[in-house]
């Protein structure tokens, strides 16, 4: 992610709780947390990610039998016990930057989720004493809990959402032609689905509004109205939607050019609501679906449709397997 | 048609798919007439490459005859005897506009993969991994060609294919790797490894104005080749590199060191060991041990160029030899359709006939033995060409 506005605060290093506002380059307000380190709880937590790593790696049988587990699953044990450990040495070496903390959280809730599954697959066995492993899964579901809002809230910390739920981004990409000709293929938004992978549409209504048919997950469309609120031709364009949105969004996109003829810098900088609120960030963030990098993707088409006239593609080219393309690889080239 | 295909560890197959197809607007297809397996090809072989699916077609050497433009393409017609450069690349973006061919912005559509691993995504390249792209490759009867106009070198006839298919990527990767070596009059050249690459880099360093080169490997038929192409040879099973090394070269080192190894080095002693036993754990992905020996061997102020391929984050390279002695490294992917034009004339010239390294003929339905022959080096095998 390219940040170079002057003015921008993060607020990332600060230490204990206490309240910032600050403006970044858009205007935008942006709030710290107030009250509630949850830097503090990453700590707690990976403390306790060390102890039980121990507990599991130095006794397995006890700590089966606790949690009402039936048979020898001692190498298993021991096996999620490194995980933990990594995951506590993890949160406590990477305080800094936040950002790698964050990860470090989130590599706890992966944990969890992974217990949270083995513990499933206890209960469902018959082999088990069930009151245990019942017991057992409410203590990891509510670890779970604090996890999850602990690596939202350091999520939010770090820049990619807001206080209210909202997903951040900022992007920027360099593309080898005149900002006049890229101001004016983006100014005609039906040009716009041709490089945003996840438009369906966008239809011009007039002047200054328009309406756009986003793609969501499990084959559903979500749908809104935007109005321009600004536009310096060859320079920006700027949009927000209108209420009664199925995404709340604003962004702008600027055109500047690059030092040295080397054509034009391309930044955008969006906010919007994700559907599912913070949680659905989250699983989206978990399964791939990163809006930092969907936007980033964004521009790499946009930049390809500039400089060559059109996005290179694999898809529908021979292999020795069912499908022309990887379902886990070529995830930019599958529509 | 037939393809050969990676289907895992040392496990490639020849098979029916479906003929390919024009998908963008500047793809040609190309019949292919003769390709051939190339020493990175060892590589996605052997595992080491990530991101490699079962079904990935192989291969990144191939030239053949033009039978279908997209309506884009306007240098090429259907019948025009080409040459496909390895990497692709669009024509119109920074790096292409600078020759930096195998940089190119606009063709890996898996750019966001490279990113994560490389901080930015080099151009894709035929059948190597979806990391660079997941591009169908050439050890095919057809390929389809992207941006043709600028990776599919017309060639005259007159040349057999012998001749020219190395263009494709073998002569131009030994080439750039001797040109990055900015030789001077009076160099004495080190080239780490005798494969095909390290045998082009020989001779290349010797057409850029070398006066001595000298050649390491450990296969005497491999040795025998660098020695007819006029470098003087260490074997490093029966001596010490770095210790031949000075002793030729009046205890100074090489002016330059070219490793044309990568990542599968070969080595003796407990650093070997130590390097083997961290990649079979994932812990490391390549075996840097000929960049360490050319770090050390090098002379002070003289040049590291890096043809062979790394992958990953390595172990114990020598930054304080290479700090303290001024080095400079060159690397890269080869900006293979740079080089097309001149080495074509030098072909045609006569100052070199690249079908010397052939020592291996095969119909393309005979891959997998070939893999495997190349691999265990046995039938004092170097290159293999392969006919569809």
């Amino acid at each position: 992610m390219v940040k170079t506005q002057s003015g921008e605060s993060h607020g990332r290093m600060a230490k204990g709780p206490q309240f910032r506002i600050s403006r970044d380059g858009d205007g935008w307000r942006r709030r710290g947390i107030k009250g509630l380190n949850e830097e503090k709880i990453a700590l707690g937590l990976g403390w306790f990610s060390i102890g039980l790593g121990l507990a599991e790696i130095a006794a397995p049988r006890g700590l089966t039998k606790l949690i009402g587990v039936r048979g020898d699953h001692s190498g298993l044990l021991r096996t999620l016990g490194m995980r933990e450990i990594a995951s506590g040495i993890g949160i406590l070496a990477g305080r800094r930057p936040a950002g790698l903390l964050q990860g470090w959280m989130w590599s706890r809730v992966g944990g969890d989720a992974m217990d949270l599954a083995l513990l499933g697959a206890a209960l469902k066995s018959g082999r088990s004493s069930q009151g245990r492993v019942v017991a057992a899964t409410a203590a990891v579901a509510g670890v779970t809990a604090l996890d999850l809002i602990c690596s939202l809230k350091l999520g939010r910390r770090d820049g990619a959402t807001t206080r209210r739920g909202a997903i951040r981004v900022t992007q920027a990409v360099t593309i080898n032609r005149s900002p006049e000709e890229l101001y004016r293929f983006w100014r005609d938004f039906q040009n716009l689905p041709r490089f945003m992978k996840h438009l369906k549409s966008v239809q011009v209504t007039d002047d200054r509004h328009s309406h756009w048919v986003a793609k969501a997950p499990a084959g559903r469309t979500v749908e809104w109205d935007a109005e321009i609120t600004e536009d310096r031709p060859n320079e920006l364009i700027a949009w927000r939607s209108l209420e009664g949105s199925d995404v709340e969004n604003m962004g702008s996109v600027r055109f500047e050019r690059a030092p040295g003829g080397r054509g034009t810098v391309v930044k955008v900088h969006m906010r919007y609501n994700p559907p599912a609120g913070l949680i659905g960030a989250g699983v989206a963030k978990l399964l791939g679906e990163d809006p930092e990098w969907q936007i980033k993707d964004d521009l790499r088409r946009f930049k390809q449709v500039m400089e060559t006239g059109e996005i290179i593609t694999t898809e529908g080219q021979p292999a020795g397997r069912a499908s022309s393309t990887s379902w886990r690889y070529d995830r930019a080239v599958r529509s | 048609m037939k393809a050969n295909c990676w289907y895992g560890k040392q496990d490639v197959r020849v098979v029916d798919v479906p003929d390919p197809k024009i998908l963008n607007k500047s793809d040609a297809i190309v019949k292919i007439t003769t390709t051939a397996i190339c020493g990175s090809d060892l590589h996605l072989y052997n595992g080491f490459i990530p991101t490699m699916e079962k079904g990935d077609i192989l291969g990144h050497e191939f030239m053949g005859e033009v039978v279908e433009v997209g309506s884009e393409v306007k240098k090429l017609k259907v019948g025009d005897r080409v040459v496909v450069a390895f990497p692709i690349s669009c024509g119109a973006c920074f790096f292409c506009q600078r020759e930096m061919f195998s940089l190119c912005e606009n063709s890996n559509p898996n750019a966001w993969m490279a990113e994560k691993l490389f901080g930015h995504s080099p151009a894709g390249i035929f059948g190597y991994s979806h990391l660079t792209g997941g591009f169908a490759g050439g050890q095919a009867e057809f390929a389809r060609v992207p941006f043709a106009d600028v990776g599919a070198f017309k060639i005259e006839n007159g040349l057999a294919d012998e001749q020219v298919l190395f263009l494709s990527d073998i002569f131009p990767t030994g080439y750039m790797a001797a040109e990055n070596c900015d030789i001077k009059p009076g160099d004495t050249m080190a080239v780490w490894g005798c494969g095909p690459v390290g045998q082009f880099a020989v001779r290349s360093a010797f057409l850029l104005g070398a006066e001595r080169v000298i050649a390491i490997d450990r296969f005497p038929e491999r040795l025998r080749m660098a020695e007819e192409g006029g470098a003087e040879t260490i074997n490093y099973e029966e001596a010490g590199v770095y210790d031949t090394l000075m002793e030729m070269t009046g205890g100074r080192g090489p002016d330059s060191c070219i490793d044309a190894v990568g990542l599968e080095a070969h080595a003796h002693g407990p650093l070997y060991l130590y390097d083997r036993v961290k990649q079979a754990m994932m812990l490391e992905l390549d075996r840097p041990i000929v960049l360490r020996q050319a770090i050390l061997a090098c002379r002070n102020g003289g040049t590291v160029s890096i043809p062979g391929v790394y992958g990953g984050f390595d172990d114990k390279i020598p930054v304080g030899a290479l700090m303290n002695k001024a080095l400079m490294i060159r690397t890269g992917q080869t900006h293979v359709q740079h080089y097309f034009r001149p080495l074509l004339d030098r072909i045609k010239n006569g100052e070199i006939d690249p079908s010397f390294v052939v020592t291996h003929r095969m119909r393309l339905d005979e891959a997998p033995k070939g893999y495997d022959l190349f691999l265990n080096k046995h039938d004092d095998c170097i290159k293999i060409v392969l006919k569809p």
